[in-house]
């Protein structure tokens, strides 16, 4: 977390009071609130009363994609096409793919090209009078590619089809303008930017309907009951404020330091494949196929040097699945299993990219070796 | 690292010991819902955060490994191959030879580690040979004896010298949750403890006929013959006593003629035993008869005995003949010894 983010914490949670109460502790509370959500709106290019607080990222994802496909579906019963990226996180993931199982929704998943990226033609051809929502990530989460959001939500529009955007990956990292994107809902988060874990927003068009998942005291326009979380929103404001304050700046040192990184890794592993858009990426990012080697193999090796890095994502008992997003952009299974992400943050320095290269060509000899046992048996 | 408290405390100590160790957790379902789920209030998804939470008590780093794929071909489906040809096969002491002491020990090898250490109760000292526990009840150097030199090599046992009650101590003072979590006991792929259900949904039924040895009478029929052990006694259901009016045990399974054979006890008696893939780790290979002991089951008790080992085959003549010898668990030869047992060598009872 951001050291003014954690002091901004700190103070408003010494503070009584809840932001609900009519009471004198209560208004102090509401204050803190309603500054943070202006604070919020005018870093991201939204109005105040379009910014939903929610309990993070997976929250706000879950209300875009199930709550405008209840209020659309609601509206007119045909309506129960969901238009989803292939590479969306699991958060939208498997809530469109819990619609389809439970709520009779019809999922169109958009193909992606070998870097990852999507083809606003393939969404103009899928756009129907059927469709609830479209739902494609502003930047993806493993491979860094940043997606042409702008036309897809112009798209949208012409078809009068709400778009939501997880931009959890590209506030603080790429410009993201909520009024100018044109979209209609989209999801921020708090501890991908230096605010806390646990707090996020949905930001949602004031006619975008949205059913909430939620019910109780009919906070946040009645979207999203509970009470509010005033020093983490305080903490989150002061997040997003700064990071999209030093966004330009942030971005040219991290991509400058990036480019080091991907330069020293070629240098020492010349067969390595770089994934995802070179160019249109975000800056931090940095994610590689070993050829031989199992991610997890590197990671544990890596993280004994202490490297700290991830592999796609594991089950609930730990076992590493080959990622969606690498199949997705047309990799088999042991592509997708010999990749790795590196990201870089507002305290990483050469330093950190040097220890990396001078760790990794031991570690990719032994991924490699280790490798080669699985495959020879 | 299983998920229970012998594993977390042999990693405790391996790390209080010195070493630079990094916990494992072995994913061997290919549906991680399947094994043991429910009856016990254990199943791999618990067993793997019980496992990961005792990592972080300890503060070592942990990690999954998918060997659900080796663990199929080398252990469930031998298992099920086993007693399709009439044989009772031990499926832990096949996962140490196959997965534990092999697939992972090569893959930590090729990843730079020096061993692979594990909560099993056997003693392996710096002379290299390995003895049983102190703790007699739960001694397991029977299921560790099939492991050849370089394996045991490449391999630690902090545990040999602890009473199984002392592990559940010094797993509560290291503030292990795991302490008072119950020992496994089944075999770990049959979910619900029914071997011969789980042999049967692979198998299919094979009806065939239950021969009495002595007269050649068919006493019975059965429903497939590999739902039987050597020296079983219960759920034989034959129709016709025998005219003695003594219990009758299986003798015999031979799978050719799909015939269980049965017998009375006298008959289970047998005074040599033949073994195949021998190894020998308690010395140089013998050249001539060993006197030792024998053991001939998991938990069985020894019966002494004269080894010999000639042309890849062990042989053991016994001192007095022993029951209930069944084809496919192994013969283990130990040197009796005030500091433990010593294990000679092991072999596939053929």
């Amino acid at each position: 977390m951001l050291d003014e983010a954690i002091e901004a914490y700190a103070a408003t949670a010494r503070e009584v009071g809840n932001p609900s109460s009519l009471h004198a502790a209560g208004r102090c509370a509401r204050r803190h609130v309603e500054e943070s959500r202006e604070r919020i709106a005018a870093a991201l290019g939204a109005r105040p009363s379009e910014v939903i607080f929610t309990g993070g990222g997976t929250e706000a994802d879950n209300l875009a994609v199930k709550g405008i496909y209840w209020a659309r579906r609601a509206e007119r019963p045909g309506r129960v096409r969901v238009i989803a990226s292939s590479v969306e996180h699991h958060a939208v993931l498997d809530s469109v793919e819990w619609l389809v199982r439970h709520e009779g929704a019809v999922a169109t998943w958009l193909p992606v090209d070998e870097a990852g990226r999507l083809d606003p033609a393939t969404l103009a051809e899928a756009l129907d009078d059927d469709v609830a929502l479209v739902t494609a990530m502003w930047a993806n989460n493993e491979v860094g590619t940043v997606q042409p959001v702008a036309d897809l939500a112009a798209l949208a529009a012409a078809a009068r089809v709400p778009f939501h955007t997880d931009a959890v990956q590209a506030v603080g990292q790429v410009p993201v303008d909520f009024a100018a994107s044109g979209a209609a809902a989209l999801t921020v988060t708090g501890h991908k930017l230096g605010g806390p874990v646990g707090v996020g927003a949905l930001l949602l068009g004031r006619d975008v309907p949205a059913t909430p998942l939620q019910h109780g005291g009919g906070q946040e326009r009645d979207v999203r009951s509970g009470t509010l979380d005033a020093p983490g929103i305080v903490a989150f404001a002061v997040a997003v404020e700064s990071s999209v304050k030093s966004q330009r700046e942030y971005a040219a040192r991290v991509s400058a330091l990036r480019d080091a990184l991907v330069d020293g890794v070629r240098a020492v592993a010349p067969d390595v494949i770089y994934n995802g858009d070179p160019v249109d990426r975000l800056p931090s990012n940095a994610h590689f196929s070993f050829p031989g080697c199992e991610g997890d193999a590197l990671l544990l090796l890596l993280d004994a040097q202490g490297v700290a890095c991830s592999t796609g994502s594991a089950c609930s008992a730990g076992v590493a699945q080959p990622s969606h997003v690498l199949i997705a952009m047309g990799n088999d299974d042991d592509r997708a299993r010999s990749s790795l992400r590196f990201t870089l943050g507002h305290t990483s320095t050469q330093a950190d990219v040097d220890a990396l290269v001078a760790a990794l060509p031991a570690a990719v000899e032994r991924a490699r070796r280790a490798g080669l046992i699985k495959s020879s048996r | 690292m299983s998920g229970g408290v012998d594993s977390a405390v042999a990693a405790a100590r391996a790390a209080a010991a010195g070493h630079d160790v990094t916990g494992v957790h072995l994913a061997l379902s290919r549906n991680p819902q399947t094994y043991r789920s429910g009856a016990r209030g254990c199943c791999t998804l618990e067993d793997s955060r019980d496992a990961r939470r005792a990592a972080d008590v300890i503060g070592i780093p942990f990690y999954v490994w998918d060997m659900a794929d080796r663990f199929h071909e080398d252990v469930v489906d031998d298992f099920v191959a086993e007693y399709a040809a009439g044989r009772t096969p031990n499926p832990c002491l096949r996962c140490n030879e196959k997965i534990k002491f092999a697939a992972v020990l090569d893959r930590a090898i090729a990843l730079g580690f020096d061993a692979v250490v594990t909560g099993h109760h056997a003693r392996l000292g710096a002379d290299g040979l390995l003895r049983r526990s102190v703790d007699l009840p739960k001694d397991q150097s029977y299921v560790l004896a099939v492991l050849n030199r370089e394996q045991l090599d490449r391999s630690m046992f902090p545990l040999g010298d602890t009473t199984k009650a002392q592990v559940r101590e010094e797993a509560a003072a290291r503030g292990l949750s795991v302490a008072d979590k119950p020992d496994s006991h089944d075999i770990c792929f049959i979910a619900d403890g029914d071997t011969r259900g789980f042999l049967a949904e692979r198998l299919g039924e094979e009806p065939g006929d239950i021969v009495d040895a002595l007269t050649g009478a068919v006493v019975g029929s059965h429903a497939g013959a590999y739902a039987y052990t050597v020296g079983q006694r219960r759920g034989l259901n034959i129709g016709v006593p025998a005219p003695d009016g003594k219990p009758r045990y299986v003798l015999s399974i031979t799978p050719v003629t799909n015939t269980v054979t049965v017998g009375p006890a006298e008959s289970l008696e047998v005074g040599t035993v033949a073994g195949e893939r021998p190894v020998w780790t308690g010395g140089a290979l013998p050249d001539g008869p060993v006197e030792c002991e024998v053991q001939l089951r998991a938990h069985g008790t020894p019966v002494p005995a004269v080894v010999t080992l000639v042309d890849g085959v062990l042989t053991a003549e016994l001192r007095k003949p022993a029951r209930g010898v069944a084809p496919g668990q192994a013969v283990v030869a130990y040197r009796p010894d005030p500091a433990g047992d010593i294990v000679l060598g092991s072999a596939t009872i053929s």
